[in-house]
């Protein structure tokens, strides 16, 4: 028998920008075998941490996302030697400058997931989906991609209320 | 304008279960740039590949994006469908909607959006994406086998036989492994030395291998056809080239009483030693720690005995390259020390148990050694503490393993079998004797096992008590064995001579540290993982790099004999070839943005990037840029997120590939 599904006011987006020598893999022991987790991870592959640009954090904000995962190898254990060492001193000190312009650091979450850690897998992507739910949406730079699209050419109070009832 | 399209699978029910893929077939349809989409039920299937390649000619289309399982599973499956309908095979790529969708969600509308998602941002990434050619790169013929247990050997005799060089790398000073260990082995009760010491002889006489022994590994560079792995050749003390092997350095050393690993430490070694007098090569090594030379400065003997002057105190740790093609490991195992402190380990110890305090509760490696004919008795069963034949032996199985709170959930796989053999052993060796045996469950499957085993109970007289012990505990000369007796419901109380415990099989030492070195996964308990549990049970996920033995997971030694052939097939095909294709997902520079600061050579874990100056006609330097050798390339991509001019480009994985997906998001 399955519990009455909960029903949230909110749903948030969650992006992970996962390697895929461990945390995809992780992920696809997750599936295989069977472990539930909330629907509102999308997961977007890269061959290693170290090929991940802060620049597609800061992008995938703009884009909507409500929270960001990066997840890897285990130090140590990188594909690639030491690509994660690199993805890790680089997010340090980008977490030190995405707190310094005001986002909340809570919604942008480092881990480590190997490919034989499925459950872990699930515990971070349920931790960080009701986490992100409980804070709301992220509004700051989703306000600032509106402002960047709003051309401002023919700037009347109308048409700036239609703009910001569509966006 | 793309022309894509979009196959989406229903895996059976696996995917349709709990995904509306005909809905995400149709919501793909209407994607800008996708010409075509479908759905079927499998489209791994052939009809389904067919599905592809005919979609791919009647919609003339210029990518394709499976939504299916995972890339892991499929992916060179459907390339290689897109690739014969005359699609490049780069710009056909797979939407994990099984994996990472289907089967970790119950809600059928969220699952559906989320599947329709995964088409949305994979188009996109297919859009962006560009024709690739596979890189082809030469293939060194020699592998590498590292550990000479019988896992390794198999391995290394098969590839040799196939004409090919064979390098092998032993920790131990010889080749041989636990199987050297064993005094009898199941279930023919064949003796282990007889079948296994003409095949350490073959490989140390084989033209094609070249062993090195006292060796680890130290280094691991290069990747699939091309390995460099630098080899450290620890100081034997003795010189491999010279020695001739008489022995009249052990019998002469006045150091006899050094605690044999071998024999489990109940044999006696002096510290120059060869482990084993079957020991391939039979060349000595001098234990350094227990040499009074080494330790005082006096002594000599052995190298004052010693005829062809092989004796080297002098002798330094040398490292060695080796190229290979092609690695096989098979490390092996070992078994659980239940004496170890819980605050050491995860894994908690069986302090109940008394082991490491009441001298005669063995393991099961241990009986072995009593058993074997080579071993520190002779072959008779005697009990360590006073030397007398026990007439009462409790053997007790599943020691660590299947024991959740102790830290090991995992079946030993071979300990079942042992321990019905050691029953016989015992009782051929001491006809008055009784055996009991506490056991969880008998597992017995495998060829002619389970008739062994019934053997042991029916025939051989083995009592089995399906039970767990409690507690141990000495009384006099006995040890009590406190248990019960589950299928009668009574507590057991036995008044046992030796007892035998069958502790749960570990991976080796270091072999994380190991695979750190090689670049290749392991699960949590250390061992390897193979790269599709039952699809690619030898190969790992890193290309050129094959598992035999235990070191995957507890084997017995059918089976470690059967994995380690095929890990030597697998290397046989891939040195069929003279030339290897591999992906092309390798980092390429702009020549015209570069502006030669190297931060890519800093960080590349490869060392493909070099500087390239270029010049004008005169010969002026004009500017010095990065460039990246796609054969030593790895493709990771660190070299593209260090970039400050975004100069540099990993192909699969462009900038603007995954712009576009996050866009789409």
């Amino acid at each position: 028998m399955h519990a009455e599904k909960l029903q949230h006011e909110f749903e948030p987006k969650i992006v992970a920008f996962v390697c895929t020598w461990c945390t995809y893999a992780g992920a696809d022991l997750a599936g295989t075998s069977r472990m539930q987790y909330p629907a509102n991870v999308r997961v977007l592959k890269f061959p290693c941490t170290g090929r991940i640009d802060p620049v597609f954090i800061l992008r995938a904000f703009q884009k909507g996302a409500d929270g960001v995962l990066v997840s890897g190898c285990h130090p140590g254990d990188c594909h690639y030697m030491a690509g994660n060492f690199h993805a890790r001193r680089r997010f340090a000190a980008f977490r030190a400058l995405l707190g310094f312009v005001g986002v909340d650091l809570e919604r942008l979450q480092f881990s480590w997931v190997s490919a034989a850690e499925g459950g872990k897998w699930v515990e971070v992507v349920t931790e960080l989906t009701e986490k992100v739910r409980s804070m709301g949406p992220m509004k700051e730079f989703k306000a600032l991609e509106n402002e960047e699209q709003w051309s401002g050419a023919l700037n009347t109070p109308e048409l700036r209320e239609a703009f910001e009832s569509i966006t | 304008m793309s022309r894509i399209g979009v196959f989406v699978c229903h895996c059976g029910e696996n995917i349709s279960r709990t995904v509306d893929v005909e809905r995400v077939a149709k919501e793909a349809g209407e994607i800008p740039g996708v010409a075509y989409s479908c759905d079927y039920k499998y489209m791994c299937s052939d009809p389904g590949q067919n599905l592809l390649k005919k979609a791919v000619a009647e919609h003339n289309l210029d990518g394709a994006l499976v939504a299916a399982c995972s890339p892991r599973m499929h992916e060179k499956t459907f390339r290689k469908a897109a690739s014969a309908a005359g699609l490049n095979p780069y710009l056909c790529e797979m939407g994990n909607i099984r994996e990472h969708c289907s089967w970790v969600h119950e809600d059928r509308e969220e699952a559906t959006a989320k599947a329709s998602d995964i088409v949305k941002f994979m188009v996109e990434r297919v859009k962006k994406g560009k024709s690739l050619a596979p890189i082809t790169v030469p293939v060194t013929k020699k592998a590498l086998i590292i550990g000479g247990g019988i896992a390794g050997i198999q391995a290394a005799l098969d590839i040799a036989d196939a004409g090919h060089q064979v390098v092998m790398v032993e920790r131990e000073p010889s080749i041989g492994g636990h199987m050297a260990q064993l005094s009898e082995t199941f279930p023919t009760l064949d003796c282990s030395q007889c079948i296994m010491t003409p095949k350490m002889v073959d490989v140390a006489n084989h033209p094609n291998i070249t062993l090195y022994t006292y060796a680890e590994i130290e280094k691991v560079d290069g990747y699939i056809g091309n390995f460099q792995v630098t080899v450290r050749k620890k100081a034997r003390s003795v010189d491999e080239s010279k020695c001739t092997g008489c022995g009249v350095c052990m019998t002469k050393c006045p150091k006899k009483k050094i605690p044999n690993d071998f024999d489990q430490g109940h044999g006696m070694r002096t510290a120059i030693y060869v482990p084993f007098p079957q020991a391939v090569p039979n060349t000595p090594v001098i234990d350094r720690q227990n040499c009074t030379m080494f330790q005082s400065g006096k002594c000599g003997v052995c190298q004052k005995v010693c005829g062809p002057g092989a004796v080297d105190f002098e002798q330094q740790d040398t490292l060695t390259v080796e190229s290979v093609g092609a690695i096989v490991v098979a490390t092996g195992f070992k078994l659980y020390s239940i004496e170890r402190k819980p605050e050491e380990s995860a894994i908690q110890g069986y302090g109940e148990f008394g082991y490491g305090t009441i001298p005669d509760i063995i393991d099961g490696m241990t009986f072995e050694r009593l058993a074997s004919a080579s071993g520190p008795t002779g072959g008779r069963i005697l009990r360590p503490s006073d030397g007398k034949e026990p007439k009462q032996v409790v053997f007790i199985q599943c020691v660590g393993s299947r024991a959740r709170e102790k830290g090991i959930s995992y079946c030993s796989k071979v300990c079942c079998m042992y321990t019905a053999k050691h029953t016989m052993l015992y009782h051929h060796k001491v006809h008055d004797g009784q055996a009991y045996v506490f056991y969880m469950d008998a597992r017995t499957p495998g060829k002619g096992y389970d008739e062994f085993w019934r053997r042991a109970v029916e025939e051989e007289e083995a009592v089995y008590i399906r039970g767990m012990v409690s507690r141990m505990y000495q009384r006099g000369d006995k040890i009590v064995v406190m248990g019960s007796d589950t299928l009668v419901g009574v507590q057991v109380e036995i008044e046992a001579d030796l007892v035998v415990m069958a502790t749960a099989v570990q991976a080796q030492d270091g072999a994380d540290l190991l695979a750190q070195k090689l670049g290749i996964s392991y699960d949590k308990y250390n061992f390897y993982s193979e790269a599709h549990a039952k699809l690619k049970p030898v190969e790992c996920a890193t290309a050129g790099i094959y598992l035999a033995g235990a070191c995957q997971g507890p084997k017995d030694i059918p089976d470690t004999v059967s994995q380690a052939s095929a890990a030597a097939a697998k290397v046989m095909t891939l040195f069929a070839k003279d030339q290897l294709e591999r992906d092309p997902v390798v980092a390429k520079v702009n020549e015209k943005y570069c502006v030669g600061c190297l931060a890519c050579k800093k960080v590349c874990p490869y060392g493909a990037v070099e500087e390239r100056e270029i010049r004008d006609r005169q010969g002026n330097l004009v500017k010095v840029v990065a460039n990246v050798n796609p054969g030593v390339c790895g493709g990771c991509g660190t070299c593209q997120a260090t970039c400050p001019s975004k100069s540099v480009e990993l192909d699969g994985y462009t900038d603007e590939q995954i712009m576009a997906m996050i866009e789409s998001l």
